[in-house]
This record gives structure tokens, C-alpha cells and sequence, in this order.
């Protein structure tokens, strides 16, 4: 009690210390503020990080501190308190064991001694594997800075360091046994005086008390007090498939999917379809990206036209954007729509109509760009008008049919959802028009609409529409209404007003219109507004259950997604402010933001909407563990990816600022691009797990043969 | 909330509310821009060549890397002498029926922004050996190489232009580099890209955030022992990609600045001259580029410069102050403009 009042006082003190500090730091804000003109937003961004890292340090040390004590004041305590303790806690087998010294007046000795020299192998062992580690490490440095522009040797350092990590494993293994040892030893000679004191305990009432426990009767367990003595008998035959064998498991089993009322025959084959055209071009797309990656760290990988970086580029952006998550999008969209208006779809041929336009399209497409025909450069909007009308034709009629299959639902309220997934589809509908068709397209005119498109194909688009999936998957898989409709409508009106306006801010110090500029800042930060609002929305529905995540194979994705769509919409609108944006615009910080982005929200979540409803309309389950390793390569490929490229950029930029050279901010980049390459393959080895988990959904395998249908079959008695 | 149950209120309300934030925040400005701005006098729009370059310089991709915009901030003056612009761009209109107008502003810098290139770097040799591999001239580059612009033929017939490629680019293959049609069409593309000057008596707008005037103050007080470091760093974004970090120059292009006449002998006006307003008078190497004029070189830094050149690999000539070298630049200021 008395240390827990303790430890609140300290924790007190800590928030207070906290809170001071954050004060001084938010002094050290003002001044940069003050000196550099605008750093807000990095500090913002620091803080968000810095301060729940704080007090999760603090909070371990005062943990650690408590822990301490207790140590202390144990080992404070008289032995003699000590040596009671020890009697209290003797169990019968050691009573009846002293009784019995008591009454022979026996005696013995404990010797203790070898403990020592053990632990002293074990530090030399440890000695020697440091030494040889250190070694190591020496050698990896060296080799490093000497041949730091070769590939091949940093992946052999990557390789040498996991048996380095082992052997650190092992070591620290060793050094645990060793500290063991010591301690032991140290028992052991509080032991011998134990047992002098129990030689020599000469105390009439306390050996009157052990003799009287020792003769109490024994009571055991018989282990059939619940159960009785009669033999168990299934009487209302509910039990199934008995196995007495045990299995050996590696990786923790989840829930299996629930089994659902099957759906229509000819929906469900046109959701595979999409679903699996998707998985086709997420494969080939982001392969061709890791192999841009490579071209990095290795420019003269080839010299073919063909697959020059500067075709291939966009090749690999558009392959993902339009013939992964789009064709995926509207693919889950089948399921959704239909699925919250309680209506079956308006119709199937439209379905399939639009899925042969966007494979066209992105099919052309590729081939367009490799063969040096662009639209004219402009991000995204690379493909040329005659391919990107496939893509039109294939929204609109899945406009008209989401609409018309709302439109007969037969629930009254439109499902939140259907708000954002068929407004998704409407506003990309006005986008695409926006950008392609040629009236306000000239001189600075072009630069306006190419901010506005490659902005609102993210937002209006991608985000929206998945969004729109999560707001009906995560209720779904957790089993559980979402936290607040109104939320979602506040989310749902703030994102059309804020996300339209900020296409602008890729081009801010540009020659675009300052007030153009300015809108687009102060939109991006009005998008803290929509963001935060889906946020608390969703992590609020998980509240409560949380051990959900542990359980599923899908929530875990969907939950990524949550979190990556809070961390890179704020750093979206931390990176438009006035020095973040001096320094991060132009450099690959804006690569690692866009990966984080849509692959962190947007790929993440599509994985989870694939994974729970394939095996609903297939009655198949993907392989867990090839789930789970599909999982975390692709998050730890993420982070990878990420982390140093960000790092590398801010570097870079600050040497821009400082005025170095061009090719100096290059040379810089180079590790960070090789360390974005192994993130890229990372992930791409994991679309092909992906693929795999996918193909084994769909795939009809043999089922191994039931022996006891089988025989009813023979005799020709049909099971059902 | 009768709008969430009524599917043709909800999706027109949306869709109506997301049209009139385009058309404010993206078609009608864009209008007005288009129609308010004119090209800057004395700017000519792309034609012949230079056209087509521009085309093979938005087939290849090369948005995808570097930019085309000068920021009105301090950072970017390396890349232009003033911010960019709507007037700058406004010469540019539909390239064709299946193609948009491009602009090439780019967003990213993955490689140097290119909006005035053509001044920084005026060399055609130069151009070209950077186009057949990148790293042929500037050896940490990572830049593609761009090989299908060129052909490798046995003679070069008499209209060829031939690129003088040092053999270990060319991987064991023997014969002439020569530029195809589209190679020279991109070159003629790159070299139109130049500032305009605004017209006379028009100010440019500033470039914000300028730097404390600190590090000037260091250079002009300790020019002699600044010298090295700041030499140095002009010397490699300025000079070495084409002189080389060694000093050696490229054989058949550029000419060696280790144990040159120039750099170490007494000539100094020559020597401000060259570097102020460039070469042509050697037929052996390409043109070099008014690179000090382009850069707004101080007289500290083209003192730094020197001292650096006169004291790299071998080289053994006289340390100069930025007190004589002011007096030779404005001299030999006059003298360009005379020209």
C-alpha cells in the first residue's frame, strides 16, 4: 500500500518533470520559430514522437527503480525474519524431514563449492565471444567504408550480422546461466547457516508445533472430485472428430471465418475475377518497382529503352494505382455495396463490362509508356486520354451500378459506407473529366490541374473509397456496430471540403498563384479535422477489444491501416507546412510519404478486405502462418522502406539549404537507397506470399478422402 | 438525418458540393491563368528541333527526376537568377491530339532542376557524353544511361556528330558514338532552356529566406585560410563535371586544369575571364560556359576558386587576394559587355 502511494507521488512528479520539459522544448520551439523563420512543424512531428517515448522511459525506470527497492529492502531484512520466513514456508516433505532431524539429532553438511569455477568458464566463454564479435563488427565497418557503393557487400553485411545476432543471443544466454551461478553461490552460503541454524534451533514450542503438523493426515487429490467416478459417455452426441494426439504449433492459430449464407454463384466468381486481376498486377507492379529500386544503387543494371528508369517509372506507379487498388477497390466494393443495402446487385454484366475496361486500360497503358508514348509527364496522369477513357467508362458503370443497386436497398438508411464508397467513384468521375479534357490546360493552367489530380486521385479516390471499406469491415470482423455515426458524417463533409482544395501544395513556392498556395496550406491543415475524426471512430470500435487483433488474421491489417491513415495524414499536413516543406519538397521524403500512404493505409487495408471475405465466398481459408509471415514481411518491408529514406531525405535537404552541391546531396542518398531496396524486396516477397494465401482461397484442392463417408457411399447410403 | 436515407439528395448534394470546389479551386484559376498570361518578350516558343526534343524529353520520362521550376526561395538561386513565373510557362500549349500540354515543372529532384541549364552548362560534347552514360562525366551519377539515342558505327560518315565516349564506357564494343536524330533533337531541347530576362525596368521578384550573410563575412576576412574549403565546394558544383575532381579533364572534351598554362602561369585577367564568361578557342574541346556570370560569382569567390585550382593536384601557382581579383572583374566585366 505504502509503496503504492509512493509510486503515484513519483509518477507525479515524473508528469510534472514531463511537463516542464515540454515546456523548455516549446521554449526552444519559439526560438527556432523565431530564428529559422518556421520549423512548427517539425517540432510537432518531434513531439508527437518524443513525448509518449518519454513517458514510456519514465514509467520503466520508476518500475525499475520500485523493483529495486524491493530488492533492497528484502535483503535488509535480519536474517533471522528471514529464517522464519523460510520455516512458515516449509512444505510437509520438509517438515517431516527436519522433525526426523530433530528427533536423530543427525547431522550433515552442505558443501558448495564448483559454482564458482563453473561461472568462471562461462565469463571466459563470454570474454572470448565479445572479442570475436568486436572483431566482427571491426571488420563489417571497414569493409563498409571501403566499398560502401557496392550492393553485393552491403547484403553480405546484412547476411554476416545474423549469425553475429545469435551468437549475441547465445552470449547473452551464457551471461544469464553466469549471473545464476552467482547468485546460487550466494544462496548456497546463506544456505550453510541456515542449516547451522537448524542443526542447532533448540526452540521446544516451535518443534512441538512441526511434530504435531507432521502427523496431521495427508489429503491428496484424487483428481475425480468433479468428475466421478463413472466413465464419460457423449449421451446427446456432441462431441465430433475425437483425437487424442497433441499437436506441435509454431505460430498461434485464429479464429477460422465465419461460415455465412453463401452467395449468388455469378457474384461471387466476378468478385474472384477482380480480386484476382487485382493480386496479378500487384505482383508484376510492385516487381517492376523493386527492380526501379535496384536501378538506384545500380544505374547501369541495363540500357534498354524499354525498361529505362524514366519509362518504367510510371509504368510501375500506374500498374499499382489503377491495376492493383483500383480494380481490388471495386472488386471488394461488389461485396460491400450489395452486402449493407441488403439488395442484391443491380447487375453482373456491368460488373464485368468495367473489369475488362480497367484491364485494358492498364494493359495499353504500360505498354504506351514503355514504348515512350506519355500524356505529357504530369504524375499519374500519365496514360493518354484514348487509354484513360477505358477507365471512365468502367467508373461510370460502376457508378450507375452501385447507385441503382442503392437505390433498392431495402434497409432505410444509407449505410455510412455507401456514403463514401459511391462519392468516391462520383468525385473521381469529375476528376478525371477535370484533368483530361483540354480547356484550362494551357501554360501554368496545366500545373493547377496536375496539383488538383494527382491529389484528389489520392484522396478523392483511394482514401475515400477504402475508407468507405473500413467503415464497413471493422465493425464486421470485430462484431460490433462502429463507434459514432455522427463522427463519420462530420469526417465525411470536412474530407470533400478540406482534401479538394489542397492539390496545390505539391507545387508551393511555385509559380502558381499565391492565394491558390495558401489555400491549399490552410486546407491541409483543416484535414487534421476529417482524419482525426475517423480515427477516434475507428479505434474506438475496437475498444474493448482489442484481444480481437490477437485472435484474427484480418484485423491485424485493417489496424495497420487505421494507424498509418492517422500517422501519414498528419505528416501530409505537417509536410505542407512553410519549413517542412523547404526542406522535404523535391527530396525522396516525398517517395517514402506516398509508399507509407498507400501501402500503409490503402494496401493494408485491401489485404484485410480480400482476406475476409475470400473465404466466405470460397469456403476456403488461407494458410495462417503464410498469413502471418505475409504480414509481417510486408510491415517490416514497409518500415524499411520508410525509415531510412526519410532520414536520407531530411539530410539531403538540409544540404540544399545549406547551399552544397547537387552531386554531394546524391552521394549522400546512396545508402538510404540501397536500405529503401531491401525494404522493396521486403515487400515484394511478400505480394508473392500474398499471391500464394490468395491462389490457396480459390484454388479447388482434392480434399483428402473421408474413410467413413467414403464407406457409407459404398454401400450406397449417401451422407449429407 | 433525412439526407443519409434519400440516395439522390445525398450523392447530388456531394457531388454538387465537390463541383463548385473544383471549379473555384482548380478550373478557374486555371482559366484565369491562361488567359491573363502572356509569353515574356523576347521568348520564343519551341519549333523544329527543340520541339521534338521536348517530346523525346517527356517519352523518356525525364519529369520523373528533374524539375522545372525555380522557387522563389534562397535555395533554389543555384538553379535560375530569379523565380519562375506564370509568364514563363505561358508559351506552352497542347503538344498534340493525344497529348496534353506539358510543363515539366515536376515535383521531384531526384537529379538538378533544368530550367536553366542551357546557361550552366552550354557544352554539346558535354550534353552528349552525359546522355550516352551519365557516369562517362560525372562518376557518381546515377542518373539511366540513355545508349538507344546513339549508334555505335565502324566510320562516321561526314554529318555525324560523333561523341568522344572514353572506351570503358562503351564495354568492349569498338567503333564511333554517334547521336541519333532524337539525341540531337533532345540536346536541342536542353539548350533552349534558359531564363528569359524579364523586360527593362521590371524587377524579379526576391527570393525569400536569404541566408545570414555570416559565411560572406568568414570568406572576405580570412579569404586566404576560407580559401580551401570554400574552393573546394565551388569547384565541385561548378566545374568538376567537367574538369573532373582530378583535375585531368576528359581527353578530347574538356581541357586538364592539372598543369595548365592558365591556372598556374601570370595571365590572371585571362584566367577571371574564362571563368566569368567562358571558352571557344580551342576547336580540340568543347565551349565552356560563362559559368561565374551564370553563378553571380563574388570576387571572394572566384578568388577561393583560383587559390583552390592553384593548389590541387600539383598545381603550384601564385595565392591571389579578392582585392586584385575585384579590380580584374570589373575590368573584365566591361570588356564582356563590349563584346
Amino acid at each position: 500500500m505504502y509503496n503504492h502511494e509512493r509510486f503515484k507521488k513519483r509518477l507525479l512528479i515524473a508528469a510534472l518533470t514531463l511537463l516542464s520539459i515540454s515546456k523548455v522544448s516549446a521554449q526552444a520551439a519559439d526560438n527556432i520559430i523565431k530564428t529559422n523563420s518556421n520549423s512548427f512543424g517539425l517540432w510537432i512531428f518531434a513531439g508527437l514522437v518524443i513525448i509518449p517515448l518519454l513517458f514510456i522511459i519514465g514509467k520503466l525506470y520508476l518500475d525499475f527503480k520500485l523493483q529495486l527497492k524491493k530488492n533492497d529492502e528484502w535483503n535488509k531484512e535480519g536474517t533471522t525474519l528471514k529464517f522464519s520466513q523460510y520455516l512458515k514456508n516449509f512444505d510437509r516433505a520438509q517438515i517431516h524431514t527436519f522433525v526426523t532431524l530433530k528427533k536423530k539429532k543427525c547431522c550433515g553438511k552442505c558443501k558448495g563449492d564448483g559454482g564458482c569455477g563453473i561461472s568462471k568458464k562461462a565469463v571466459g566463454i563470454i570474454l572470448v565471444l565479445l572479442f570475436f564479435g568486436e572483431n566482427i563488427f571491426a571488420q563489417a565497418a571497414k569493409e563498409n567504408k571501403a566499398l560502401s557503393s557496392q550492393p553485393g557487400i552491403i547484403i553480405t553485411i546484412v547476411l554476416m550480422l545474423i549469425p553475429i545476432l545469435l551468437a549475441v543471443i547465445f552470449a547473452l544466454a551464457k551471461a544469464n546461466n553466469a549471473i545464476r551461478n552467482f547468485a546460487n553461490n550466494k544462496k548456497k552460503k546463506e544456505a550453510g547457516t541456515f542449516a547451522e541454524y537448524l542443526q542447532n534451533v533448540d526452540d521446544a514450542a516451535l518443534q512441538q508445533e512441526f511434530i504435531k503438523k507432521d502427523n496431521l493426515p495427508v489429503y491428496n487429490l484424487t483428481h475425480s472430485e468433479l468428475s466421478g467416478n463413472e466413465k464419460a459417455e457423449d449421451s446427446k452426441g456432441l462431441l465430433s472428430n475425437i483425437s487424442d494426439k497433441h499437436e506441435t504449433h509454431f505460430t498461434a492459430s485464429k479464429r477460422k471465418a465465419a461460415i455465412r449464407p453463401t452467395l449468388d454463384a455469378d457474384i461471387t466468381k466476378l468478385i474472384l475475377w477482380y480480386l484476382g486481376c487485382a493480386t496479378f498486377w500487384l505482383v508484376l507492379g510492385t516487381g517492376i518497382g523493386e527492380y526501379l529500386g535496384i536501378k538506384f544503387v545500380a544505374p547501369d543494371t541495363d540500357h534498354i529503352s524499354w525498361l529505362s528508369f524514366g519509362r518504367l517509372r510510371p509504368v510501375h506507379t500506374n500498374i499499382v494505382f489503377w491495376g492493383w487498388a483500383s480494380i481490388a477497390m471495386i472488386g471488394l466494393g461488389y461485396y460491400v455495396v450489395p452486402t449493407v443495402s441488403n439488395a442484391k446487385i443491380y447487375s453482373i454484366k456491368f460488373g464485368w463490362i468495367a473489369l475488362v475496361c480497367t484491364n485494358i486500360m492498364v494493359i495499353a497503358g504500360s505498354l504506351a509508356l514503355m514504348n515512350g508514348i506519355n500524356n505529357g509527364g504530369g504524375e499519374f496522369r500519365e496514360y493518354i486520354w484514348p487509354i484513360m477513357a477505358f477507365f471512365a467508362v468502367a467508373l461510370i458503370l460502376t457508378f450507375i451500378n452501385f447507385f441503382l443497386t442503392v437505390a433498392k436497398r431495402t434497409t432505410k438508411e444509407i449505410y455510412i459506407s455507401n456514403w463514401f464508397i459511391l462519392s468516391a467513384l462520383l468525385f473521381t468521375i469529375i476528376v478525371a473529366l477535370t484533368a483530361y479534357l483540354p480547356f484550362w490546360q494551357d501554360g501554368i493552367g496545366e500545373t493547377i490541374v496536375q496539383g488538383y489530380f494527382m491529389h484528389s486521385g489520392v484522396g478523392m479516390w483511394f482514401t475515400l473509397y477504402v475508407v468507405g471499406l473500413l467503415y464497413y469491415f471493422i465493425p464486421q470482423q470485430i462484431n460490433k456496430p462502429i463507434y459514432a455515426y455522427s463522427l463519420g458524417i462530420l469526417a465525411f463533409w470536412t474530407q470533400i471540403i478540406f482534401y479538394t482544395v489542397i492539390g496545390t501544395h505539391h507545387f508551393v513556392f511555385s509559380a502558381i498563384p499565391w492565394w491558390l498556395q495558401t489555400v491549399a496550406i490552410i486546407g491541409s491543415a483543416g484535414m487534421i479535422i476529417p482524419v482525426v475524426a475517423a480515427t477516434i471512430n475507428f479505434t474506438m470500435t475496437f475498444k474493448g477489444h482489442w484481444n480481437k487483433i490477437i485472435n484474427s488474421y484480418t484485423l491485424p491489417f485493417f489496424f495497420v491501416a487505421v494507424i498509418y491513415y492517422f500517422l501519414v495524414s498528419m505528416q501530409g499536413t505537417v509536410e505542407a507546412f512553410k519549413f517542412t516543406n523547404l526542406l522535404w519538397h523535391f527530396t525522396d521524403f516525398t517517395v517514402a510519404h506516398a509508399h507509407a500512404g498507400f501501402y500503409g493505409i490503402i494496401t493494408f487495408a485491401l489485404w484485410g478486405g480480400i482476406y475476409a471475405i475470400v473465404p466466405r465466398l470460397t469456403g476456403k481459408e488461407p494458410p495462417q502462418h503464410l498469413v502471418g509471415a505475409h504480414f509481417w514481411i510486408a510491415f517490416i518491408g514497409l518500415i524499411f522502406y520508410v525509415v531510412p529514406l526519410s532520414i536520407g531525405a531530411t539530410l539531403r535537404g538540409l544540404m540544399w539549404m545549406d547551399g552544397k552541391p547537387f552531386i554531394d546531396s546524391v552521394v549522400v542518398m546512396f545508402q538510404y537507397w540501397v536500405w529503401r531496396a531491401i525494404g522493396g524486396s521486403l515487400m515484394f516477397i511478400s505480394h508473392i506470399i500474398f499471391a500464394y494465401n490468395f491462389y490457396k482461397m480459390i484454388t479447388k484442392e482434392i480434399e483428402p478422402l473421408d474413410v467413413k463417408n467414403e464407406a457409407f457411399q459404398q454401400l450406397g447410403l449417401p451422407q449429407k | 438525418m433525412n439526407v443519409f436515407n434519400d440516395h439522390k439528395k445525398l450523392y447530388s448534394i456531394a457531388g454538387l458540393l465537390f463541383l463548385v470546389l473544383t471549379y473555384v479551386t482548380v478550373i478557374m484559376p486555371a482559366l484565369q491563368n491562361q488567359n491573363n498570361n502572356a509569353p515574356l518578350p523576347g521568348s520564343v516558343p519551341l519549333a523544329g528541333d527543340a520541339l521534338a526534343g521536348k517530346s523525346v524529353y517527356v517519352a523518356e520520362g525525364c519529369v520523373g527526376c528533374h524539375s522545372q521550376q525555380v522557387r522563389n526561395i534562397e535555395m533554389d538561386k543555384v538553379f535560375g537568377s530569379r523565380p519562375g513565373m506564370p509568364a514563363d510557362y505561358a508559351n506552352l500549349k497542347r503538344m498534340n491530339v493525344w497529348q496534353n500540354t506539358s510543363t515539366v515543372m515536376g515535383t521531384e529532384r531526384t537529379g538538378p532542376d533544368l530550367t536553366n541549364i542551357a546557361e550552366r552548362q552550354s557544352s554539346k560534347d558535354w550534353h552528349l557524353m552525359h546522355l550516352f552514360n551519365p557516369r562517362s562525366v560525372v562518376a557518381q551519377s546515377i542518373m539511366p544511361s540513355y545508349e538507344w539515342l546513339f549508334e555505335i558505327k565502324d566510320s562516321a560518315a561526314k554529318n555525324d556528330m560523333v561523341v568522344n565516349v572514353p572506351a570503358a564506357f562503351l564495354n568492349g564494343r569498338k567503333g564511333k558514338v554517334v547521336a541519333k536524330k532524337e539525341a540531337l533533337q533532345l540536346l536541342a531541347y536542353l539548350l533552349t532552356l534558359k531564363q528569359i530576362p524579364l523586360p527593362d525596368g521590371t524587377k524579379p521578384m526576391e527570393f525569400l529566406y536569404k541566408k545570414e550573410p555570416k559565411e560572406v563575412a568568414s570568406a572576405g576576412a580570412g579569404g586566404e585560410v576560407k580559401a580551401g574549403a570554400n574552393g573546394q565546394t565551388l569547384y565541385t558544383a561548378n566545374c568538376q563535371s567537367c574538369h573532373q575532381a582530378n583535375g585531368e579533364g576528359l581527353k578530347g572534351a574538356f581541357p586538364p586544369l592539372k598543369g595548365s598554362p592558365i591556372v598556374n602561369g601570370d595571365n590572371l585577367e585571362l584566367y577571371v575571364d574564362i571563368i566569368m564568361n567562358g571558352y571557344d578557342a580551342r576547336a580540340e574541346y568543347g565551349v565552356m560556359a560563362a559559368v561565374g556570370t551564370n553563378m553571380n560569382f563574388t570576387e571572394n569567390d572566384v578568388a577561393a576558386l583560383i587559390n583552390y585550382e592553384r593548389t590541387s593536384w600539383g598545381n603550384n601557382g601564385k595565392k591571389v587576394t579578392p582585392e586584385e581579383i575585384k579590380k580584374i572583374m570589373d575590368f573584365v566585366k566591361i570588356k564582356a559587355s563590349g563584346k
